[in-house]
């Protein structure tokens, strides 16, 4: 599953990042590295770019590149989730991933 | 190139410190604490990208100079692919023709810890002497990060501020101070995979002689070279060895992914420790839930529309209305500067120097401050509050489809009231193509300069209505929509072909909900309107003369040619006419008149003769000027914003078979050139200023001139074709 079939208010696992180079690097850097978990806030009025939340700040990106994030674990359909519980489950994932 | 900018900086006796950090963490709050009212707006060579400069406010101590503070443009990493990007590495290590300072303040987010402590770990790896500032701290009271752990894991001093509230800034200014002496460089271990480290250390043996220092900080430039070098990067200066091992090293990594291994490994690091800095993250989510619960007004479909167009036009409004008796009292003034000047001087080349071609190139150029200040006003409300992001966000989808940023919609709606605050309005985007594209097409959009031509051409030349439908009103109504189908179409095109550039995805943050500080705004608005007249006066300035000697000279003398009216010149009134005849005489003379006769077969197919051409010639200081210009061609002198009686001169001007001179049809094509024509010097002479170079100025020039030749040549040959006149 990409992130740009997620609903909006679901939160996922981010798996891999894809895309081009520039727009790949930046978005890891930004912290939405394998094991971060991400939410869809909201689509934007007129269809396109998404709303995301991740690591405590919200971002944008466009669906076409939303596309290119594969993503799991779809928990608490249209739940926020605790933002404690979901930046110690990041940090948990990618101690193990290094 | 770098070894100079090391040389410099040698023998500078004044130490520099340059402020770094994420957009939206409040450094340029920060940065106006620290340097009080020496803070002056300058740009990159080269680039615009903006520059704050000023000297550090703080007692001296020993017999130093106060250091120097420069806040480089916000930035998530060091790693770049574009020339914006380059400027962060080169500013902080001296590299690319930077001058290399002498501390790194590192401004940190307090509500965004880990991600703001990613770019402090670049720094720290570098080796750069730094000083953290935990800034807006206590946005998150209910439990603040410790200021303390953030010193001890980077072993660099760390300083808790609020650059809102100037909690903190003297303890910084008093680090800073310190620092300076000290030169504290930190140290973090973070655990890159064996590989990872082979593959960095061979780049390491690559490095350029002028860029290597000590074993760590080469290692950290070898990282930052591995992930900024690509086949197709933008970087410049960049040693053609280094590039090579670069992607050597990237090649041989089959199977590896060198980008993710370096950033997973840094966040591995800072995620271990976070615990350790930030103990309760709740407290912070509060803070965002708040912003949530605007968003959500503000990002609906329909409320959110709505107070989105409201803000739009008020920002509308202010450029159109507002700055309107600004404008008119600037002018009383050079008017009044003017008088004054023609009093006290001898009559001679040097007055008329010195008042139309001086006072008013001033005058064109000061007259621009009212619209430049409130344009720069509502930016930075609409930036400081958080909500421009918002704007890119709505409108991203409208002005994807036409090749244009989402951040190009402020500009571009200010294009209606003048081109010349909407192009610097255009800095609000960080990348130079889409920079360029919104500044070519800006001036093709209905500015407030054309609208005196429009009420001059449609009122003389169209009836007020036709049977029951608004012929001058529709006529008006048509231009705006026709100028608006215009740029839209030219962005999409110009977007496709000469300014193409690759697409870039959108990464677009959307920062907390802040209270504007307006003292800040304020000061900003006023650094920029200087930094407007320092930089694009002076070019206006110097056209204007020239436009003026242009249309002066050669002067004729003042007896010859009016003699036969001199005679019989005993009322006022006869002498006011004899003024009128002297100058439309001295302007049919004078070189611009002789190059609107020279001109004329070229603009005849369009329906305009040589007289409609000086008027064009003269409209290059102002499209509004183009009115008193065909007035002083008809000798008819001072105008009144009406200007009534040129329209009945051009109603009733005849041509040699007895004819009406000027038609609809005709007026119809001059109304299109003055929507589609670049006359407008102000216009040229900021987008030179922009762009740094004279290459796109002349490209606008030119493109938008061929399109109003085009544009009119078929309306006027296709309508006389279809039988009007």
């Amino acid at each position: 599953m990409n992130l740009g079939e997620v609903h909006v208010g679901q939160a996922v696992t981010i798996q891999n990042v894809g895309g081009a180079r520039g727009f790949r690097r930046r978005l890891m850097e930004l912290g939405l590295i394998p094991g971060t978990s991400v939410q869809v806030v909201a689509v934007a009025p007129l269809g396109d770019p998404l709303k995301l939340r991740v690591r405590g700040c919200t971002l944008s990106i466009r669906r076409a590149e939303a596309c290119s994030i594969d993503v799991s674990g779809v928990n608490g359909a249209a739940q926020p989730v605790a933002p404690a519980a979901t930046m110690s489950a990041a940090r948990l994932e990618v101690g193990i991933g290094v | 190139m770098t070894s100079q900018a090391s040389v410099s900086t040698t023998v500078s006796p004044r130490p520099t410190v340059v402020i770094v950090g994420n957009p939206n963490v409040g450094k340029t709050s920060l940065f106006n604490r620290l340097t009080g009212q020496s803070a002056r707006v300058g740009n990159y060579p080269g680039i615009t990208v903006e520059r704050l400069v000023g000297t550090l406010s703080s007692p001296l101590r020993g017999n130093g100079l106060a250091p120097e503070v420069v806040d480089i443009p916000g930035t998530y990493s060091l790693a770049a692919r574009s020339p914006e990007e380059q400027i962060a590495i080169g500013a902080i290590l001296g590299l690319f023709a930077h001058a290399k300072p002498d501390l790194v303040v590192f401004v940190v987010d307090a509500g965004q810890l880990v991600r703001n402590l990613y770019l402090a770990l670049q720094l720290v790896e570098l080796q750069v002497p730094l000083v953290i500032a935990l800034n807006m701290v206590d946005e998150v009271s209910d439990d603040p990060p410790n200021a303390a752990s953030i010193s001890q894991l980077f072993r660099v001093p760390c300083i808790a501020t609020n650059g809102r509230t100037g909690a903190g800034v003297q303890e910084l200014k008093g680090a800073i101070l310190d620092a300076l002496d000290a030169r504290p460089t930190g140290r973090a271990e973070v655990a890159y995979p064996p590989e990872l480290k082979k593959d960095r250390d061979r780049v390491a043996d690559a490095l350029p002689k002028a860029w290597r220092s000590s074993v760590e900080r080469d290692r950290a430039l070898a990282l930052w070279a591995l992930s900024s070098v690509d086949e197709d990067d933008e970087l410049s200066d960049i040693d053609p060895t280094l590039r090579q091992r670069c992607l050597d090293v990237r090649n041989d990594a089959v199977g590896r992914d060198l980008d993710q291994e370096i950033i997973v490994s840094r966040y591995a690091f800072l995620d271990a420790h976070e615990r350790t800095l930030y103990q309760n993250p709740m407290a912070r989510a509060q803070k965002e839930r708040a912003s949530e619960r605007v968003d959500r007004f503000l990002l609906h479909p329909f409320f959110g529309f709505a107070f989105f167009i409201l803000v739009m036009l008020l920002v509308f409004q202010a450029l159109f209305s507002w700055s309107e008796p600004a404008i008119s009292l600037i002018e009383q003034m050079v008017v009044l500067a003017q008088e004054l000047a023609g009093k006290w001087l001898p009559e001679g080349f040097f007055r008329a120097l010195l008042t139309e071609g001086v006072l008013g190139g001033v005058g064109n150029v000061i007259v621009f401050i009212p619209q430049i200040a409130l344009l720069f006003l509502f930016i930075g409300l609409l930036e400081d509050s958080g909500y421009m992001a918002r704007v890119a966000y709505l409108m991203d989808r409208i002005m994807k489809a036409l090749g244009l940023h989402g951040r190009a919609f402020v500009p571009m709606l200010s294009g209606f009231a003048c081109a010349v605050p909407a192009i610097l309005a255009t800095r609000t985007m960080e990348r130079k193509r889409d920079r360029l594209l919104t500044m070519l097409v800006v001036p093709l959009m209905t500015c407030s300069a054309r609208l005196p031509v429009y009420t001059l051409i449609v009122g003389a030349l169209f009836p007020k209505t036709f049977g029951w439908f608004p012929v001058q009103a529709g006529l008006m109504v048509a231009l705006y929509v026709f100028a608006l189908v215009m740029t839209l179409f030219c962005a999409w095109v110009l977007g496709r072909t000469v300014v193409r550039g690759r697409r870039i995805p959108l990464i677009l943050e959307l920062p907390p909900y802040r209270l504007p500080q307006l003292p800040i705004v304020l000061k900003m608005v006023g650094q920029r309107s200087l930094s407007f007249l320092r930089e694009a006066g002076g070019v206006i300035l110097v056209c204007t003369i020239a436009l003026w000697i242009l249309l002066s000279f050669p002067q004729i003398p003042s007896t010859a040619n009016v003699t036969h009216t001199a005679n019989i010149a005993d009322s006022a009134e006869m002498l006011h006419a004899q003024e009128n005849e002297r100058a439309h005489l001295q302007l049919e003379q004078s070189y611009g008149g002789r190059l609107g006769k020279f001109l004329e077969p070229a603009i005849q197919p369009l329906g305009f003769d040589w007289k409609i051409g000086v008027g064009l010639i003269g409209a290059f200081a102002a499209r509004e000027v183009f009115v008193s210009t065909l007035g002083l061609v008809y000798g008819i002198g001072d105008l009144d914003d009406e200007a009534l009686p040129l329209r009945e001169r051009i109603r009733n001007e005849r041509n040699p078979s007895g004819g009406p001179r000027y038609t609809p049809l005709m007026g119809l094509s001059l109304l299109v050139f003055f929507a589609l024509a670049c006359q407008c010097m102000s216009t040229l002479a900021v987008v030179q200023r922009e762009t740094k170079s004279w290459r796109w100025p002349a490209f606008m020039l030119a493109y938008m001139t061929a399109l109003a030749y085009v544009a009119s040549f078929v309306i006027y040959q296709g309508g006389r074709w279809i039988g009007f006149s």
